[in-house]
């Protein structure tokens, strides 16, 4: 591929060109004066209100309650068939079990069989409670990234212990060697007259279990 | 980069005709007003908005002081991921790497989630000659393509339709490129999503080639990072086993903290939201998960050039937030196509003359599309100083254009330079000047003669007057000196 190299080293150069003589900050002398952290009192309550304003629901619950919520969300959504990730603490798949058909993804489900779910059932790596955000690392818990994409409705269970303020200190929870889906509310478009609408392509329906005491 | 014809009318043309268009002008300034109202209330929550604006400016400022050093520290982050990085000096360049990785694939079909850049070098038109249909998945942009329409605002592509028009145009083309809209759809915007969302889910899930930008590359860990809405993108990142993702070299950020900056900045200032529905991090390849083959084509067209220029350069710290369109009394009146470029508004008509060059009258005439009001600055994330690059473009496409009205002006200038430079020579003048002040009375100057129609066809021009203030002043205070 000479071809290329020659466009590598033709790109390079030309920057190189243009920066020549130029001043070459470095990166330590970026002003960072901005908020570190923004609230530090009654994070689960904002992060409440925030995703709920994105339209999405919220539940607050205990880990003896977080079952039966689970449950009953499941079954107003009339889910039949819900996806459940590897790593799912039994605690919260194995009553979802006893009143529903699970699919676990070993062996990989297919496109067609996650199509045709009804709901799928994770945890999530933090919250952000000034944006009202989960963010999914998808590891243990959580899934490869087609099990919260494709199913209709997504229930992610969030402890309370893992919101953080904002954007920067989620950051710092989060390593970016594997991909990673940050979720602020039901997908939606605004794209006709600004009409804001809820569910184009992934979930139209995202519900969000804060569990107090974990 | 130069002598891209963008086949458009020059901006005066367009312009002129837009504002014309009672319906267009409606859209835009209802969409445009409700946006800046968003914004202006999410920006209002954060004191601390002017630090963050501050350090987004100076990231990138340094991002690119640096550029060399970390285009080459992303290219091995990316390689160590399992990724393949391709480099593009320019548009054709790009569109050959694209269309050559898609046919080793074997495919003849992609899907597309909105990319600005992949609009910049025309990549749908090169891969269709090449007989690959590139789907867009966006909804605007769905809209815009099945209508072979452009797009004319860079959040909202599709903001000069309204929802009736956009019911025709599922109706009359969705079944010429897959499933066809319900016969009974109505212009409910609910009911209009629903037909896009099965429109689309179809190619999701058959496709197995998708093409993306990027909204920040981070060079420390050379991941990706996809700021979207509807979960297109999300679809695009993860279904499909080939990704190809196009991303200017100025997408770059040196490292991952660096994303709690922009992560605050751009969905404020672009949709007026705390935070986007969807934001994808894609590093490289991860196992079971996701697009097994990887390559990431770094577009320069026209990127370096710009670079070079000390005051132009800063445009490239655009994020793309669209904040800028929305605030501006030019765009808001003349719409996204005037500008005759995927880049419109107060940024397009910064970014637009230095990707493709002043040589053509279409991008020359570009810096003119504004007021200098400078509204479009103080929205901008970055700092970018939008009226002074204006300025600075003006002052640069009549030196790089000089024709010969221009060397005329110039050698006018000089002369009056040289009247002005003297006190002697300036009182000469100047009652040689009220001797035809007398001459044309009190009625001042009309039409003139060519070349200086060129100045009166438009205006009237007061005569001079009969007594200079310096004769006047002469007259009454010589030797007074009471005044002082």
């Amino acid at each position: 591929m000479k071809r290329s190299s020659d466009a590598r080293e033709a790109v390079l150069g030309s920057v190189r060109s243009a920066l020549a003589g130029g001043q070459r900050g470095s990166a330590d002398s970026i002003p960072r004066e901005y908020r570190g952290q923004r609230h530090v009192e009654a994070l689960p309550e904002l992060f409440r209100e925030r995703v709920a304003e994105y339209r999405a629901a919220v539940h607050t619950t205990d880990s003896t309650e977080a079952p039966e919520t689970v449950l009953g969300v499941l079954e107003r959504a009339d889910a039949r068939r819900v996806v459940v990730p590897e790593g799912l603490p039994a605690q919260w798949s194995d009553p979802v079990a006893e009143h529903h058909d699970t699919l676990g993804d070993r062996p990989r489900l297919s496109t067609t069989t996650l199509e045709n779910a009804d709901a799928v059932l994770t945890t999530c790596t933090v919250g952000i409670a000034t944006t009202g955000t989960i963010v999914l690392d998808h590891g243990p818990g959580q899934g490869r990234r087609a099990l919260t994409l494709l199913p209709d409705t997504h229930v992610c269970l969030v402890a309370a212990s893992r919101i953080v303020d904002d954007v920067p200190a989620a950051l710092a929870e989060l390593d970016p060697a594997g991909p990673m889906t940050f979720i602020s509310g039901p997908s939606a478009t605004s794209d006709i007259e600004l009409e804001r609408v809820e569910g184009v392509h992934g979930p139209r329906d995202l519900h969000v279990v804060i569990v107090g005491d974990v | 980069m130069s002598g891209v014809d963008l086949g458009m009318p020059t901006f005066p043309d367009a312009a002129h005709r837009a504002v014309r268009d009672a319906q267009l002008r409606h859209n835009l300034g209802r969409a445009t007003s409700t946006i800046r109202n968003k914004r202006a209330a999410v920006v209002d929550e954060l004191d601390d908005w002017e630090q963050l604006r501050a350090s987004g400016a100076a990231i990138k400022a340094h991002t690119l002081s640096r550029l060399d050093t970390y285009l080459e520290r992303f290219e091995s982050a990316v390689t160590a991921a399992g990724g393949t990085v391709h480099w593009a000096r320019d548009a054709a360049e790009a569109n050959r790497i694209v269309t050559e990785l898609v046919r080793e694939t074997g495919e003849t079909e992609a899907v597309k989630v909105k990319s600005m850049a992949t609009q910049e070098i025309g990549l749908n038109e090169a891969l269709a000659s090449a007989g690959i249909s590139a789907w867009e998945t966006d909804l605007a942009e769905l809209i815009v393509q099945l209508d072979e329409d452009r797009p004319s605002h860079i959040l909202v592509p599709a903001i000069h339709r309204n929802r009736s028009e956009i019911r025709e145009i599922f109706r009359r083309e969705m079944s010429g490129s897959g499933a066809p809209a319900p016969a009974d759809l109505t212009d409910d915007p609910v009911q209009l999503a629903e037909a896009a969302r099965h429109h689309l889910r179809e190619k999701f899930l058959r496709a197995n080639v998708a093409i993306s930008g990027a909204n920040f590359a981070v060079a420390e860990t050379g991941s990706l990072v996809v700021v979207e809405s509807e979960g297109n993108g999300r679809m695009c990142l993860t279904m499909p086993d080939n990704l190809i993702s196009v991303v200017g070299i100025e997408k770059l950020v040196p490292s991952w903290r660096d994303l709690e900056v922009f992560l605050q900045l751009l969905p404020r200032s672009s949709t007026g939201e705390r935070m986007n529905p969807y934001t994808s991090v894609l590093s490289g390849v991860t196992e079971e998960d996701g697009p097994s083959n990887f390559h990431v084509v770094l577009l320069d067209n026209g990127r370096s050039e710009a670079l070079a220029d000390e005051v132009g350069s800063q445009a490239l710290r655009c994020i793309r937030c669209s904040a800028c369109l929305n605030v501006c009394p030019v765009y808001e009146r003349a719409g996204g196509h005037a500008y005759g470029s995927v880049y419109p508004g107060p940024i397009g008509a910064v970014l637009t003359p230095q990707l493709y060059g002043v040589e053509s009258e279409d991008t020359a005439s570009l810096p003119y599309a504004s007021t200098l009001c400078g509204a479009c600055y103080d929205v901008c994330p970055v700092a970018i100083e939008i009226p002074e690059l204006l300025v600075h473009l003006r002052h640069r496409t009549t030196r790089e254009r000089k024709g010969w009205f221009d060397r005329l002006t110039g050698t006018a200038m000089r002369g009056l330079g040289w009247v002005f430079g003297d006190s002697k020579r300036l009182g000469r003048a100047q009652r040689i000047a009220s001797l035809g002040g007398r001459l044309f009375g009190r009625r001042g100057i009309g039409r003139l003669p060519w070349p200086m129609s060129r100045w009166t066809d438009a205006r009237d021009a007061p005569a001079p007057a009969s007594e200079s203030f310096r004769q006047w002043w002469e007259r009454n205070r010589t030797g007074s000196g009471d005044e002082r």
